[in-house]
């Protein structure tokens, strides 16, 4: 069968897989919509969480983000899952036990207070929505990648898909659909890596094989161990050696606190531990979701290490005559780009950019001439950047090509696309239902129209959540530039906000309103500012000559989150202690039983 | 402050009992967060951030220690430290007979 009929096949088997589930967990109450009526068993919500978080993001681009950074690439790796550590430590068992279905509901009765509800709902709504225009957009490049799909057409299938199980079946539908999810997208990445590993090393465990010596063609041992090897290769071409940081320690240290202290603090991720039996539930639930993240975060280094080293060997000084059928493939999505620069017919692989930027674009994008170059190597009209490199490489092709690069079989690439789509479309769905819930649930029932029926609410959710998707389809469809800009938000604003407005609102007895919102609206603002400032006002600026103690606007979180809590147990303490019935709910959310 | 004066004002024995037990469930659940949190800190930050250049002259088979620590060592780290707060928090919590039933 061919790659087109394969990818068909098993995409068709998936979603037909998560409509089933759909239709089979329809709900007919709020705490159904909401949390799934807290009957999720630790392992399910497990497996559910980990598809929750693991965005299109981590499962297309990461390996390759680390596979060209190297390194440094560990920031990611250790933020987003160290961030699980202080989600199961600090937060996850107590507001099980608070009990309620939103983080809103947390922050507007801790801090008895509209006003911090408010708060938090518009944070959890902007947060959200930065990060679920994303998902639909990767969506829509899956489809137009691998099934030949207009991305606009491509977004609509997956919005339709989505809508179904989420406006039928609320977080019980999610959370099902999510499990399954998981499954296709874990074993999506793993089958392509596992190949790779034995064909590269013999090792099966890519995590072993990361660090084993490396077969020769025929299969016997070299001797020479893989990262040696990649060291090797990029300092005879002047790259920086792979396994050496190239960041500033400062800097490094605060982009992955915020982004720890930020996985702990997403709407998202925190509302899935509302939806176990017990406390020790949501214990047990947060190890689980951890174990099944690293499976993907420690094979996905791996796969980097592995891919470049690929990479580097079939391409560099290779005629371009020479290359393999998925070069090709590659170049025709515009992911793979060559332009020879000195007329050698060869392929030169250097650090610095192949191509310029076309007049008038921000960003760089290749556009092609009609005609070909005489090897019948497609052309560019972007000018020729200076320096050697005459190679352009995207890094999502990475893990999109990384199995044609391995010669493995069709029904592999077909399965990558069915994980990159699993990936996508589980972590947009968790998004929209804290939107939807924020605005039935914290804005219209608790705070704009207290007086409506439990099925008004159930309406208004399925209402919400609808027009959400509608919401996130558009900007899939017709993404603002600042997309990519505004992801350091989530992140920065989530770890600014509610991180210390849950932990002290758990941690300490003493405080008050007064006290966290004055520690969110200082974190927020400042964040907020810096962040602004070097990304849309002053992006000459952005550069560590300009920036607070060599902090860029990616860890600033960091900062954000530090002075929300000097703000708030200052204030706290200068103003009046909270009522008598907050401090006996602080005491209750901190016993199980 | 004001905790301290509701305790004297409520003479019931059974209630100032109970008390005291979550007082010191509490305390026994901060001081095992806080050296789980410690060696959270330790294996990404020191390890993987702070340390990482003397770290990596020392060799593990085909990786530099320091490397290997932040795109690898720190997230096992991670994992196992979730499931001993999970398995260690189950058994204070029957010791102070506080686990849900």
């Amino acid at each position: 069968m061919d790659l087109q009929t394969w990818t068909y096949l098993i995409v068709g088997l998936t979603f037909a897989l998560y409509i089933a589930i759909a239709i089979g967990s329809r709900v007919k109450t709020t705490r159904g919509f909401y949390v799934a009526g807290g009957h999720v068993s630790p392992l399910a919500n497990g497996l559910a969480t980990a598809a929750d978080w693991m965005s299109a993001a981590s499962f297309i681009s990461m390996a390759g983000i680390i596979s060209f950074s190297g390194h440094d690439g560990a920031y990611y790796l250790m933020g987003w899952t160290g961030g699980y550590v202080l989600l199961a430590l600090l937060l996850a068992p107590y507001l099980r036990k608070f009990g309620q279905y939103t983080v809103p509901d947390f922050v507007g009765q801790r801090y008895y207070s509209k006003q911090a509800r408010l708060v938090a709902v518009v944070c959890a709504i902007f947060v959200s929505f930065t990060y679920v225009a994303g998902q639909m957009r990767g969506v829509g490049v899956v489809f137009s990648r691998f099934l030949d799909v207009e991305i606009g057409l491509g977004v609509l299938i997956g919005m339709g898909i989505v809508f179904l199980y989420a406006v039928m079946g609320g977080m019980k539908g999610i959370t099902y659909t999510q499990v399954a999810q998981y499954c296709v997208l874990i074993f999506a990445f793993l089958v392509p890596a596992i190949f790779i590993s034995m064909s590269m090393t013999g090792e099966v465990f890519p995590q072993v094989g990361f660090g084993s010596t490396v077969l020769d063609g025929s299969g016997r041992d070299t001797g020479v161990y893989l990262l040696d090897k990649l060291d090797g290769l990029h300092r005879e071409l002047g790259f920086a050696a792979y396994t050496n940081g190239k960041k500033e320690t400062i800097d490094v240290f605060f982009i992955t606190a915020a982004l720890m202290v930020g996985t702990a603090g997403l709407p998202h991720v925190i509302i899935r531990f509302f939806t176990v039996p017990r406390v020790r539930d949501a214990r047990l639930s947060a190890g689980y979701a951890l174990l099944f993240i690293a499976l993907l975060y420690t094979t996905a280094p791996a796969v980097a290490a592995f891919a470049r080293t690929n990479l580097i060997e079939t391409v560099e000084g290779q005629p371009y005559a020479s290359m393999p059928e998925w070069f090709h493939n590659w170049e025709n999505t515009g992911l793979l780009a060559w332009v020879d620069k000195n007329g050698d017919g060869l392929i030169q692989y250097a650090p610095g950019g192949a191509f310029g930027k076309m007049p008038g674009d921000k960003s760089l994008k290749l556009v092609r001439d009609p005609e070909r170059g005489g090897l019948g190597e497609p052309r560019y009209a972007n000018p020729k950047a200076d320096g050697p490199n005459e190679l352009y490489v995207d890094r999502d092709i990475i893990v999109l090509a990384n199995p044609e690069i391995a010669r493995l079989p069709n029904w592999v690439i077909a399965l990558v696309a069915a994980g990159g789509l699993a990936a996508a479309l589980s972590t947009a769905a968790g998004l929209l239902l804290v939107i939807s819930a924020s605005i039935s649930h914290d804005l219209l029932k608790n705070i704009l129209m207290p007086g409506i029926t439990e099925k008004q609410e159930l309406l208004y959710a399925r209402m919400a959540a609808g027009v959400a998707v509608c919401i996130a389809g558009y900007f899939g469809v017709n993404p603002p530039g600042f997309v990519a800009q505004v992801v350091a938000f989530a992140f920065g604003l989530a770890a600014a906000s509610f991180f210390p407005a849950i932990v002290l609102g758990i941690f300490s007895k003493r405080m008050n309103r007064e006290g966290a919102v004055a520690g969110m609206v200082v974190g927020i603002v400042f964040t907020a500012a810096y962040i602004i400032y070097f990304k849309f006002v002053n992006p000459e600026a952005n550069s560590s000559a300009h920036w607070l103690f060599g902090i860029s606007p990616e860890g600033i979180g960091t900062v954000g989150m530090l002075l929300n809590f000097a703000v708030a147990l200052s204030i706290s303490r200068l103003t009046p202690p909270p009522p008598e019935s907050v401090q006996r709910l602080v005491e209750t959310i901190r016993v199980p039983r | 402050m004001q905790e301290m004066q509701e305790e004297t004002s409520q003479p019931d024995p059974d209630a100032a009992a109970i008390e005291a037990t979550h007082r010191a469930y509490w305390r026994a659940n901060l001081r095992l967060m806080g050296w789980l949190l410690a060696v959270w800190f330790i294996v990404s930050y020191g390890f993987g951030i702070l340390l990482v250049e003397p770290l990596n002259e020392i060799r593990v088979g085909g990786f530099k220690l320091g490397f290997w620590f932040a795109q690898q060592g720190s997230i096992y780290v991670f994992v196992v430290l979730i499931f001993l707060y999970a398995w260690k928090m189950n058994r204070i919590d029957r010791k102070f007979d506080v686990d849900e039933s």
